[in-house]
């Protein structure tokens, strides 16, 4: 899974207070991607483009565990979020709801709107501005179906219906034999 | 390659010889827990979407514990949802008030050492004192575990926090948990698993141990684990438990970081609002005559059997201090009756503690014992941040039963030991 995107950079312990303001929390999914990242950034989310990449520091996403946070960010167009690392619920969620998020510690050294590259299997970031490279940990590829399939709950269901699809297969084919 | 007992557990769960940090790896899972609060009512509607699929219903445990006896029509909703489910899917683990969400799962012996228990609850690290690796998701992780028996997990680093030497008199488990919150501090822990070992763990009773890996929560680790020894054993053994296999640490397993207290010099604590590491001693606190309006024994943190003794043990003979509340919701209903068979509840009601349903109560600022605004109260739960037991404007100050029983008697923050 690759994936290709101008970077927005974000420095240490954002929290998901500010990713997705709490006074906006009684609005629906969308609405609230119109306020995302507010706190920190009033423009952000009218300047965002699909495809956008976040970059950031140390514990993105601390703070409460409201999925709201890495849900706005997707629906805003980001589409995977590199930080240094992340509150742990945060990371789980990001994941379980199809938003790519990875350790990377390269933050400082890349430029504000640079066109970065991540290749989520190889495990590597190449920052196609500043012509440099920096390596992860790759996602283990269940995550990475998981992520392609748009997040935890459908990707089970695919699983669920592929595999009762083989049953109904074999049962026909025994049909035939018989 | 040396493990700890962390690495050992999920490596096992992951079906591979090793796991390090920062890994992502498929863990095999032993045990899921919901409660009536992050269960059915939740996942109902994604579980239609997955075929209403469980992968093993004994592997699977229902407990009714935030909203029993229910006491609005909601709360009677949620518990007929949570029956409705379990009935539906011939779930035969699920408790109705016979206890708290992380009681039940080791008291009654369906938690296994050296396994992975994923729970829908924060608190789920708990069950991590019998030697297995337990961690807390949300909702709808708990369904994907529910359908599949499997999670994705990032492994953790890991944390050994050792004691050496053996608790005073009125000394408990609950202050060695302050005293390592109030250092490392609210989420100081982050990204970690913590092992506790040392003659000062190893010496407690499985009531105490439990509060060690309860109370790893509030260090924001994933799971606080105890090696399971002798008593932990006997323990399985005597409720008919045999068939499992325990793990334990390499003797050269090297951890992040260390950390090392003496027992014997700890003294009663307290966490003063508005958060667990605002750690000061009872003592000094003492000075300040803080006055209370309740004091509270409950929640899975201080109310199993021990805790309601050692609470009896300071108030015997003696009466609760005028107009101060002293509420006692038993953490499961065994506990109950065991302090019941013994005396203890006796004790506690002539000193002039109420007794309230087994559940999570006032820890969560649900059913009996909600605090006014302006209030104050100590407790021996686990969280105070502000609102957690009621207004936002109460107070709660956390600490061991012995510490929550004397200052009841005082009417406001003591040291148990009179000091
Ligand atoms: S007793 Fe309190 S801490 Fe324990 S599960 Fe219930 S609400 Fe959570």
């Amino acid at each position: 899974m690759n994936i290709r995107g101008r970077v927005w950079r974000f420095g240490n312990d954002v929290s998901t207070d500010v990713i997705a303001p709490g006074k906006y929390l009684r609005l629906s999914a969308a609405e609230i991607a119109g306020h995302v990242m507010e706190g920190i950034d009033p423009n952000f989310a009218k300047q965002v483009r699909p495809g956008d990449i976040i970059l950031a520091g140390r514990n993105f996403g601390c703070g409460s565990s409201r999925e709201n946070a890495p849900d706005a960010l997707r629906l805003a167009g980001i589409s995977v979020v590199v930080a240094e690392s992340f509150g742990r619920i945060f990371f789980r969620n990001c994941i379980n709801l199809g938003l790519p998020a990875l350790d990377c510690k390269c933050v400082d050294e890349i430029a504000e709107g640079n066109l970065i590259e991540i290749d989520l299997e190889e495990g590597r970031l190449t920052d196609l501005t500043g012509n440099q490279q920096f390596s992860f940990q790759p996602l283990p590829s269940h995550l990475i179906q998981m992520l392609e399939a748009g997040g935890l709950v459908p990707f089970l269901e695919q699983r669920i219906a592929a595999e009762e699809a083989v049953s109904n297969d074999t049962t026909e084919s025994e049909q035939a034999v018989a | 390659m040396s493990q700890t007992l962390s690495y050992k557990i999920l490596a096992r769960a992951a079906g591979k010889p090793k796991v390090v940090p920062g890994e992502i790896i498929w863990a095999k899972v032993g045990l899921a827990m919901m409660t009536d609060s992050s269960g059915p009512r939740r996942i109902q509607a994604n579980h239609l979407r997955l075929k209403e699929r469980i992968w093993d219903r004994d592997k699977v445990v229902v407990i009714s514990d935030h909203f029993v006896p229910s006491h609005n029509e909601g709360e009677a909703l949620i518990q007929r949802i949570t029956r409705q489910w379990v009935e539906k899917h011939g779930i035969q683990k699920y408790h109705y008030g016979e206890g708290i969400c992380h009681i039940i799962p080791v008291e009654r012996g369906y938690v296994q050492p050296g396994t992975v228990m994923i729970g829908a609850d924060s608190h789920t690290p708990t069950a991590g004192a019998v030697g297995s690796y337990a961690t807390g998701v949300g909702s709808t992780e708990i369904l994907g575990v529910i359908v599949t028996g499997e999670i994705w997990l990032k492994v953790p680093r890991t944390m050994q926090v050792w004691w050496g030497g053996r608790l005073g008199d009125g000394v408990m488990a609950k202050d060695m948990m302050l005293r390592l919150i109030g250092q490392i501090g609210d989420d100081g822990a982050t990204g970690m698993a913590i092992e506790y070992a040392g003659p000062g763990v190893m010496g407690l009773s499985l009531d105490e141990r439990l509060v060690l890996s309860n109370m790893t929560t509030e260090t924001g680790a994933e799971a606080g684990l105890i090696e399971p020894d002798e008593l932990i054993m006997e323990h399985m053994r005597g409720l008919g438990q045999t068939d499992f296999d325990p793990l334990y640490a390499d003797p050269d397993a090297t951890y992040d970081t260390n950390l090392r207290f003496d027992a014997a010099e700890l003294e009663p604590l307290v966490a003063c609002p508005p958060n667990p590491s605002n750690v000061f001693t009872a003592r000094e606190l003492a000075l300040d005559k803080i006055k209370l309006d309740q004091a509270y024994i409950g929640a899975c943190t201080g109310a199993k059997y021990t805790d309601l003794a050692a609470a009896a043990e300071v108030v015997k003979g003696k009466q609760v201090a005028p107009g101060l509340r002293f509420l006692v919701a038993p953490a499961s209903r065994r506990a109950f009756m065991r302090a019941m068979a013994d005396g203890t509840i006796n004790t506690l009601v002539e000193a002039g503690a109420t007794i309230l349903p087994t559940g999570c109560g006032a820890c969560a600022g649900l059913g009996n014992g909600i605090l006014a605004s302006g209030e104050r109260a100590i407790s021996s739960t686990n969280r105070n941040y502000p609102g957690r037991m009621g207004a936002r404007e109460s107070e709660v100050y956390l600490a061991s039963p012995r510490t929550v029983a004397a200052s009841a008697l005082a009417g406001y923050i003591v040291d148990p030991r009179g000091r």
